[in-house]
């Protein structure tokens, strides 16, 4: 098969997988009677339109992020972990202990110890997959699928027996005290003016004290958290001895053995940054947003992940800008259901189409733009 | 021809042209690469017609052409005089044409008779088939010396059987031209011997025969012309008789090649490596290595002999610290741990000892990384290789990799470059750059030439014996006699998973090491 020139394999091939995706979901919208057109509108006004919308989107990109982040990782170490949504579960428990130990003094701290929670929580559930894996072979796939739904069972044992307060009715834990509220996007200085409210007669709406008003959106200072662990991972990748013993490694584990890698070795750091990073996501919407536990915290995006890792080709730049677009196909698949009669459902479809064209089908592509630049380089 | 009437399989009404096949101006690219430029070949009936050339020369895309695999881009293929066109291997075998391919293709759970029928089955019940195949066989194995018992499953034959195997199958559908390639790589010599016995025996009954290797010796012996190939193009055909290994060489490479090794008598000191009834289990607990013992000293060559598998790769691997192994081997002095995790490759590096493995593109090189990288590989901890503690000098790195290129003459000398994009011969010296650039005590080197072309096995062979005056120990192992016989000061011969024998090179020949690598003089 012909090389591609990078540009076509980076740019060009996602591109072109989206617009087949598109095109079938607008076929999918068409059969269910209802206008592409109108949909896309909405989609993009509901995600993009508003700095409001970008508060939402951003606010599911960051999330993505990390559970792409976390995929990678492990991917790169030949690894396939599949238990993001666990772990990222468990990082929530992390969150929710450490900031419901103490009346934080102020969110920066109470945001350092809540990471250190989150990651090792969700790094200790990658280990004990990873240490079967690595000792006694068990296949990670299997054995990180069966801790999503150990980890299910276990958050609703402790949300109904251990952290819900009493007289509560909802399996949660209580709300975190409010020395750990992050700032959101309206609450940070430079950003704020961008959510200002305004009047019907584009007057500031201002608060009784005479204060002016902001949107409220779920996007926190996560995101930045988000972006420097996209600029860590890939340093670690490319630039330490640990990234490229976890490449080789992932690459031919025979062959990592010749050179003195220790297969056990890589297989437990890999998998434990993996975990960390997918319960780092916690961060973003246990302490960020919910700020308290509640049930399936985690709410798909450990799985969303996967795909997220898929089309951003392993690359934290990559996963970035496909976070962004599935934290897009969410919150508008969100607008879908809010302003249109289409039902929210279409959303999965929607995001099914874009992962079965960017991920299953991304060789389909390929092979034809292969077979299109080697007849341009014929001639 | 397309006939199913095995009556016809002797001789045909005589065909109009001399010539078995001719191809008339084939070319064919791949992308920018240009595989074979405007070849022009005639074949006559009733020859061995030998093809040389360095790997990438276009060999194997010429014989995917006349086979099907591949279509030309342009130019003609005459079989028996007559223009054919071959889209398929399917039509190669209606055309004639029979191959033999370097990774025998037979299904292993079958019996000979199965395989031999797989996909000529003359109806959905295979009982008639196997009867009238079973009487076919019997023919031919009287016929050409092709002895294959018939109910014997292909797991149970050794190498040389599945090869006739092979053979049979081609023959069984009614190949008048039988295309082999490079098919002694894994035989033993007196394997090798029959095969070309066979070989002679099919040429005489008129069969015409193709031979693809990158053995001079083989063409000498064995074929009648032969041409040779160098970049894509067809650069001479010659009859066998009135060339010399030496003229073909130098067709093949463009310039002087030295077919001797020349190098001095080792000057032997101190030992450097002395092992002990080391042993090795695989994963199956079966022993493949099963208590050799040896020295090594600096300064001297010590040649492992013996077909593959029988327990050389596991003494590199044991050695090398891939494989737990048992047993006591102590290297200038000092015992190194065989098991356990102080028995890895890095331990084995900081010892002083380096590697050139078997199988540089399963183990050697990570091949979908960039030769820089492949020159760290085993080596990334390296100071010289790190900006501080935190962050590795990928430029430093790349900046060795350059100069090593440079010096190992690496062609093309681009270090950003993935290794699979480089041939095996510049793959080999990427490897042997790593490891020999480190300065080793001792140098295990497994397979050196394997897939290497001739140019770069002269310039890997010098750089062996360069090690080796410089008062280092090496343990080269090769299946290649030839190879063992011109560089080793000493030859060990290996036969399931012992040592037979010690012998020195000026003192025995390929035919007593040959009986021994197959198990037949005791030490």
């Amino acid at each position: 098969m012909t090389k591609l020139p990078t540009w076509a394999d980076v740019g060009l091939v996602p591109l072109i997988s989206l617009t087949l995706a598109a095109l079938v979901s607008a076929g999918v919208l068409l059969a269910i009677g209802q206008s592409p057109m109108q949909a896309l509108t909405v989609m993009v006004n509901g995600a993009l339109g508003s700095s409001y919308a970008w508060g939402y989107t951003l606010y599911y990109a960051t999330s993505f992020i990390f559970t792409g982040l976390a995929v990678t990782v492990a991917f790169h170490a030949g690894l396939f972990n599949i238990g993001g949504e666990g772990q990222a579960q468990l990082g929530g428990l992390g969150v929710a202990l450490v900031c419901l130990a103490l009346p934080w003094p102020h969110w920066s701290i109470a945001l350092v110890a809540a990471m250190f929670g989150a990651a090792l929580f969700g790094a200790a559930w990658a280990a004990i997959p990873a240490y079967l894996q690595a000792k006694r072979g068990s296949h990670i796939v299997i054995t990180t699928i069966m801790f999503n739904y150990i980890a299910a069972a276990l958050m609703i044992y402790l949300l109904v027996n251990v952290l819900r307060p009493d007289g509560q009715m909802d399996p949660a834990s209580a709300n975190f005290p409010s020395g750990a509220h992050l700032p959101q996007f309206q609450e940070i200085p430079i950003l704020q003016g961008l959510f200002q409210r305004f009047g019907a007669d584009g007057q500031p709406r201002l608060n009784a004290e005479g204060l002016p008003l902001y949107q409220q959106v779920p996007a926190n200072v996560t995101f930045f958290i988000a972006i420097l662990a996209c600029v860590l991972v890939w340093v670690m990748l490319w630039h330490t001895r640990l990234g490229y013993a976890i490449r080789a490694f992932g690459k031919s584990e025979k062959a990592a053995v010749y050179a003195g890698i220790s297969p056990l070795r890589i297989i437990m750091i890999a998998m434990l940054i993996s975990g960390a990073l997918a319960g780092l996501m916690a961060i973003n919407n246990v302490m960020g947003q919910a700020e308290r536990l509640v049930q399936n915290s985690a709410s798909g995006a450990g799985f969303i992940g996967i795909a997220v890792a898929l089309m951003g080709r392993n690359h934290p730049l990559g996963i970035f800008l496909a976070a962004v677009l599935f934290g897009f196909l969410f919150q508008g698949g969100a607008a879908l259901g809010l302003e249109t009669d289409i039902p929210i459902e279409l959303r999965t479809v929607v995001q099914g189409l874009v992962i079965l064209f960017t991920g299953a089908l991304d060789q389909m592509v390929r092979m034809l733009m292969g077979m299109f630049f080697a007849k341009k380089g014929a001639t | 021809m397309a006939s199913a009437d095995l009556g016809g399989r002797q001789a045909t009404a005589a065909p109009a042209s001399p010539y078995a096949i001719e191809l008339k101006g084939i070319s064919k690219a791949f992308g920018s690469v240009q595989a074979n430029k405007d070849i022009n070949i005639a074949i006559p009936r009733g020859t061995i017609h030998g093809i040389i050339g360095e790997n990438g020369a276009g060999k194997s895309t010429l014989m995917s052409i006349l086979y099907g695999f591949y279509r030309a881009d342009s130019g003609q293929i005459l079989v028996n005089g007559a223009p054919v066109t071959i889209p398929d291997s399917q039509s190669a075998i209606r055309a004639g044409i029979g191959m033999v391919f370097q990774h025998f293709k037979l299904a292993q759970n079958f019996t000979v008779l199965e395989n031999v029928i797989l996909g000529a089955e003359d109806g959905p019940m295979l009982n008639s088939s196997l009867a009238k195949a079973r009487k076919i066989l019997a023919d031919l194995s009287r016929e050409y010396e092709l002895d294959v018992d018939p109910d014997a499953l292909i797991e149970d034959l050794s190498v040389g059987h599945q090869q006739r195997v092979e053979i049979l199958k081609a023959l069984y559908r009614q190949a008048e031209i039988l295309i082999l390639d490079e098919p002694t790589g894994v035989l033993t010599p007196d394997e090798a011997d029959h095969l070309f016995r066979i070989l002679r025996g099919l040429r005489d009954q008129g069969k015409t025969i193709v031979l693809i290797t990158h053995k001079l010796r083989e063409i000498m012996e064995t074929t009648d012309n032969v041409s040779v190939m160098r970049r894509g193009t067809m650069v001479a055909t010659v009859k066998t008789a009135e060339t010399s290994p030496e003229a073909l060489a130098e067709l093949m490479v463009g310039r002087k090649v030295l077919l001797e090794v020349v190098k001095n008598p080792a000057k032997a000191g101190n030992v450097v490596l002395s092992v002990k009834d080391l042993a090795v289990k695989d994963e199956h607990g079966v022993l493949r290595l099963k208590g050799v013992s040896f020295d090594i000293r600096a300064g001297e060559i010590l040649g492992i002999a013996g077909v593959a598998g029988n327990g050389q790769s596991e003494l590199l691997e044991a050695l090398g610290g891939i494989a737990p192994a048992s047993g006591l081997v102590v290297l200038n002095g000092a015992e190194l741990p065989l098991a356990g995790p102080q028995a890895n490759g890095k331990a084995r590096r900081n010892a002083g000892i380096a590697h050139v493995p078997e199988d540089r593109q399963s183990l050697g090189l990570i091949m979908d990384f960039a030769a820089w990288e492949n020159v760290g590989f085993g080596y990334h901890d390296d100071p010289r290789y790190q900006k501080n503690a935190w962050l590795m000098d990928n430029d430093a790195l790349r900046a060795d990799t350059a100069a090593k290129m440079a010096t190992y003459d690496v062609r093309p000398p681009i270090p950003t470059l993935a290794a699979k994009s480089f041939s095996g011969g510049n793959q080999q010296k990427i490897v042997v750059a790593r490891e020999m650039d480190r300065n080793p005590d001792l140098l295990l080197i497994g397979q050196p030439t394997r897939g290497v072309d001739i140019g770069a096995i002269e310039f890997i062979h010098k750089q062996i014996i360069a090690l080796r005056d410089a008062g280092k120990a090496v343990l080269l192992v090769s299946v290649e006699l030839d190879e063992i016989m011109s560089l080793s000061d000493r030859v060990l011969v290996m036969f399931d998973g012992q040592i037979m024998g010690e012998r020195l090179p000026a003192q025995t020949d390929e035919r007593e090491l040959g009986m021994m690598m197959a198990g037949m003089i005791a030490k």
